[in-house]
């Protein structure tokens, strides 16, 4: 049983249309982030779910309960979703201390004084701010600021948590920190986390699952594993780490890269439906830099263009006909230099269709 | 940026000509009054200080203006604030066009609006009493415009969008997710207005009210015009009364410069006070990236708020320049507005015959402009070098650059009547030149302000990267600065001519006979009970005035396509 749906959720302003028809279930207790370029949607699908924003088409149902829905005519204001949300620019009230600012979800939910001390001074020791809980915000440093936020939103104990690009304002080093920190918060209170970045290795730290959007338009949904490895289109592989696409065309059974037939064929299967229909059909190769061998009796042949030592690895160009090629090797041995020539091998590609627009993924 | 070439470079030079401006323009006229007020044949003397305030008709001006300041700082902020919320947080309809026109009693200048309600709301004559009497068939009139409800009123219509700009500024550039995390936390509209919105705008209210104060302490034109008709004075025009009537008896400037040296130090406090609340730290709402704010859907009020805000804007704007300009146009004051009474010799015979009026408008364009012209310059380089040049004695610039800020026009007119009236060998009492110095004296903060504003947005790094290409102190300052604080300058230069084109307060002082500028003409013509003409020269000067702030909005928009 999933715990949030979303079905068919759409919005639109004006003309654009920021999210498309998306659709998407989360189950409980997971951590599950939204990824994509900025003005890909994901922040407008966060603040549908957080009530902020109502749907022009669809449904957000959250448990057995219609948060909103455009086929009932049904919206519940923010205030009454009992959610915790943390936001990019932290938003911690410069008016109010710590202790106020975190106590301000109790204090509104009329709970006893008690009650508030109690559950303030709780959130307050899980996310270490005890000791300043009578500070205002002009005195804290960035990541202090991150948890009074991350505080004010697990005080009222909520179901779901809604984090909105929360490290993106840290420098890296807190922002790795923060990570973990998050995941242990989840751990403790258990709630279900709905996770807004653009960083992907953020994402695929935190999440159970994730979702990657472009254009509003949802295009996977899977774990971070599968995504990084097995990414449906070019969009995805590009946006997920490191990526190299190579033009090449299919003769008579064999692999070559555009242009550059006299660098040999590719020492790679053909995808299995492709060797009997697709003659001579042009198609895109998709590989990360560091699932490429260098070699120098196997493989196409290629010249180096340039070479970056960066200390674990080394980063290659290497030109192969007029397509470059980016090559990352952590092996000490085999330093190729500039202008040698060398043959490349490749351990793993995906084949994308390349007369199709979107460039999804040809399996083998 | 250091720059200490030998003993006596560049930059000293620059310093000591921007210190001797500032001290020659406003720091002797003020140290003046201050002199004048309390050192008696080369003694300090306290005791006719007290004896002054202790007449009763200059305690009367300090307690009336303390009333009109409270009642106007008062009605000001709760109309600025909440037509402030009305337009940037609830979707009422028209917002944008209805933010413009919250700002058009700004460029209106309130002693017109005063000489309109005085035509509207007086009890005999008033147009609207009159009315009203047929009507309902009364023998007395209804309302009364002159007194202290009058003055409140008539100055809250045009000093309220102190208030408005700042807060409304505040609202929207307010980071919305404060507002919107209250929310996911819980709290209600009405709550989160309560609680977190206003707790956070809370100093650009304080900021606003304090400017309305400030002004309102210091104002001359509605109370001239709508209370010494019924003996109520406050501080500027108890001064004007003193200096007028006594035709300058010691005595007279005593009390005069007592009364100014309360007004400076009155301004210096509010100032200073305005300062700390605008830089207690404790309030960075700023937004880092911009999303539309939450807005409070109005429902069945959106269309009862939009006539509220249009009835407003009606009677503070529409009817009172309607009025002036419908006036002017009659044939003799007193007579009903119909067609038949109705010409346009008036216009013909200020502008083409009578020598005072023509002599007023090309005095107060001549003067605006000139001044202006000077001020904005003076103003570039005092700005330079305090926000850029680091040189041993810019403390002593610093603190002088404040000074204008807190000088209230009457101040400044009763500061250079006293050094420019031959004390220090030079008289130029009684011609344009007094005027000429006066109005630099006025305007200076207005310059100081925008240039060093401007100024600080250029980093220096812009500069030393011109320095490191090649270029020498002068061409960076040529080449880089100067084009990048030209628009700050081209602000500088409206910001002091469109508001001196309609001086009043420190004109009033020191105009002779044949230098009165328009505000003083519009005046003494409402004083003469020329009502007729003071009406026709004040729909020229509005003429004027909507002209310059078109080609102001010209300008600055130009230039903003140009940058895109």
């Amino acid at each position: 049983m999933s715990h949030i749906s979303l079905v068919d959720v759409t919005k639109r302003f004006g003309s654009v249309t920021a999210v498309d028809r998306l659709n998407l279930e989360i189950e409980k207790g997971e951590c599950f982030s939204f990824l994509g370029p900025s003005g890909c949607g994901k922040t407008t699908t966060l603040r549908m779910v957080a009530g902020f924003e109502d749907l022009d088409e669809g449904e957000i149902v959250i448990g057995d309960r219609v948060f909103s829905s455009s086929y009932k005519k049904h919206y519940l204001p923010p205030e009454k979703r009992d959610f915790g949300m943390v936001f990019q620019a932290f938003a911690v009230w410069p008016h109010l201390n710590v202790f106020e600012n975190v106590a301000f979800p109790l204090k509104i939910r009329g709970l006893s004084k008690a009650k508030i001390i109690e559950r303030t001074r709780r959130a307050l020791d899980h996310t270490g701010l005890l000791k300043m809980e009578r500070s205002f915000s002009n005195e804290l440093s960035g990541g202090q600021l991150q948890r009074i936020a991350l505080a004010r939103a697990i005080a009222i104990n909520p179901v779901v948590m809604l984090l909105d690009e929360p490290l993106s304002n840290l420098d890296p080093k807190l922002r790795e920190e923060m990570r973990f920190e998050i995941k242990d918060l989840q751990k403790k209170f258990g709630f279900t986390i709905i996770y807004v970045t653009h960083d992907q290795a953020e994402a695929m730290a935190l999440s159970d699952r994730m979702l990657v959007m472009n254009f509003g338009v949802v295009q996977q949904v899977d774990t971070p594993m599968n995504i990084y490895n097995n990414p449906v289109n070019q969009f995805v592989f590009s946006f997920i780490g490191l990526s190299n696409f190579i033009p090449a065309e299919i003769s008579d059974g064999k692999v070559y890269v555009e242009g550059a037939r006299d660098a040999g064929p590719l020492p790679v299967a053909i995808p299995g439906e492709r060797t009997d229909r697709s003659r001579d059909k042009k198609v895109t190769l998709a590989c990360r830099p560091s699932e490429i061998d260098l070699h120098d009796r196997e493989g196409i042949f290629g010249i180096v263009k340039g070479k970056v030592y960066l200390g674990d690895i080394t980063d290659y160009r290497i030109s192969v006909g007029s397509v470059e090629v980016r090559v990352q090797k952590n092996r000490r041995r085999a330093f190729w230099s500039e202008g040698e020539t060398c043959r490349l091998k490749f351990n793993r590609v995906l084949w994308y269709d390349r007369e199709k627009e979107s460039g999804s993924a040809l399996y083998p | 940026m250091t720059i200490d070439i030998k003993k006596w470079g560049v930059a000293e030079i620059v310093l000591v000509l921007s210190i001797l401006i500032l001290v020659v323009v406003v720091a002797i006229p003020v140290f003046m009054i201050f002199w004048n007020s309390f050192v008696v044949d080369g003694h300090f003397n306290l005791n006719d200080v007290v004896k002054v305030l202790g007449q009763p008709d200059t305690y009367e001006a300090l307690k009336n203006s303390v009333i009109i300041a409270l009642g106007v700082t008062f009605f000001s902020t709760v109309i600025g604030v909440f037509f402030a919320w009305l337009v940037s947080r609830t979707d009422l309809p028209f917002k944008e066009g209805m933010k413009l026109l919250f700002v058009v009693p700004f460029m209106l200048p309130s002693f017109i609006g005063a000489l309109a309600w005085k035509m509207l709301l007086s009890p005999r004559s008033g147009l609207i009493n009159k009315l009203l009497m047929n009507l309902l068939g009364l023998e007395e009139s209804i309302f009364n415009i002159y007194g202290f409800w009058g003055i409140i009123a008539v100055e809250t219509m045009y000093l309220f969008p102190f208030v408005f700009i700042q807060v409304s500024g505040a609202l929207e550039r307010m980071d919305p997710t404060l507002e919107e995390s209250a929310r996911i936390s819980g709290a209600g509209l009405f709550t989160i207005t309560r609680k977190i919105t206003i707790p956070l705008v809370m100093p650009s209210i304080l900021a606003g009210a304090l400017l309305v104060a400030l002004y309102s302490l210091a104002h001359f034109g509605v109370p001239a015009i709508l209370g010494t008709q019924v003996g109520i004075y406050n501080i500027p025009t108890k001064i004007y009364e003193k200096i007028h009537q006594s035709a300058g008896s010691f005595m007279a400037i005593r009390t005069g410069t007592v009364l100014a040296s309360i007004l400076v130090v009155s301004a210096g406090v509010i100032l200073y006070v305005q300062n700390l609340v605008l830089k207690s730290g404790r309030f960075q709402i700023i937004a880092g990236k911009s999303v539309r704010p939450m807005l409070l859907k109005l429902r069945g009020l959106r269309v009862p708020l939009l006539i509220l805000s249009l009835v407003y804007i009606f009677v503070t704007v529409i009817l009172p320049t309607g009025t002036i300009f419908l006036v002017g146009m009659l044939k003799t004051y007193g007579v009903s507005i119909t067609p038949d009474h109705m010409t346009l010799k008036n216009f013909k015979y200020i502008l083409f015959t009578w020598k005072m009026t023509k002599d007023a408008i090309w005095n107060s364009v001549y003067l605006s402009l000139s001044a202006a012209f000077v001020t904005m310059l003076a103003g570039v380089m005092i700005s330079y070098v305090v926000v850029k040049m680091k040189v041993k004695g810019k403390w002593f610039l610093e603190f002088l650059g404040v000074l204008p800020f807190s000088v209230p026009g009457t101040v400044i007119a009763l500061g250079v009547i006293l050094m420019w009236s031959g004390k220090f060998g030079v008289n130029i009492y009684n011609t344009a030149w007094i005027i000429f110095v006066a109005y630099i004296a006025r305007y200076m903060a207005f310059s100081l302000k925008s240039n060093s504003a401007a100024l600080e947005q250029v980093h220096d790094s812009l500069v030393e990267a011109a320095r490191a290409c090649g270029a020498s102190h002068w061409q960076a300052m040529r080449s880089i600065v100067l084009p990048l604080i030209r628009p700050g300058m081209v602000a500088a230069f409206f910001l002091i001519f469109l508001p001196a084109l309609r001086e009043l307060t420190t004109s009033v002082l020191l105009y002779g006979p044949t230098t009165r500028t328009i505000g003083v003409a519009i005046y003494t013509l409402n004083e003469d009970g020329e009502t007729v003409y003071a009406a026709a020269l004040s729909s020229i000067a509005l003429i004027i005035i909507v002209i310059g702030h078109l080609v102001i909005r010209r300008i600055t928009r130009s230039r903003l396509e140009g940058a895109q």
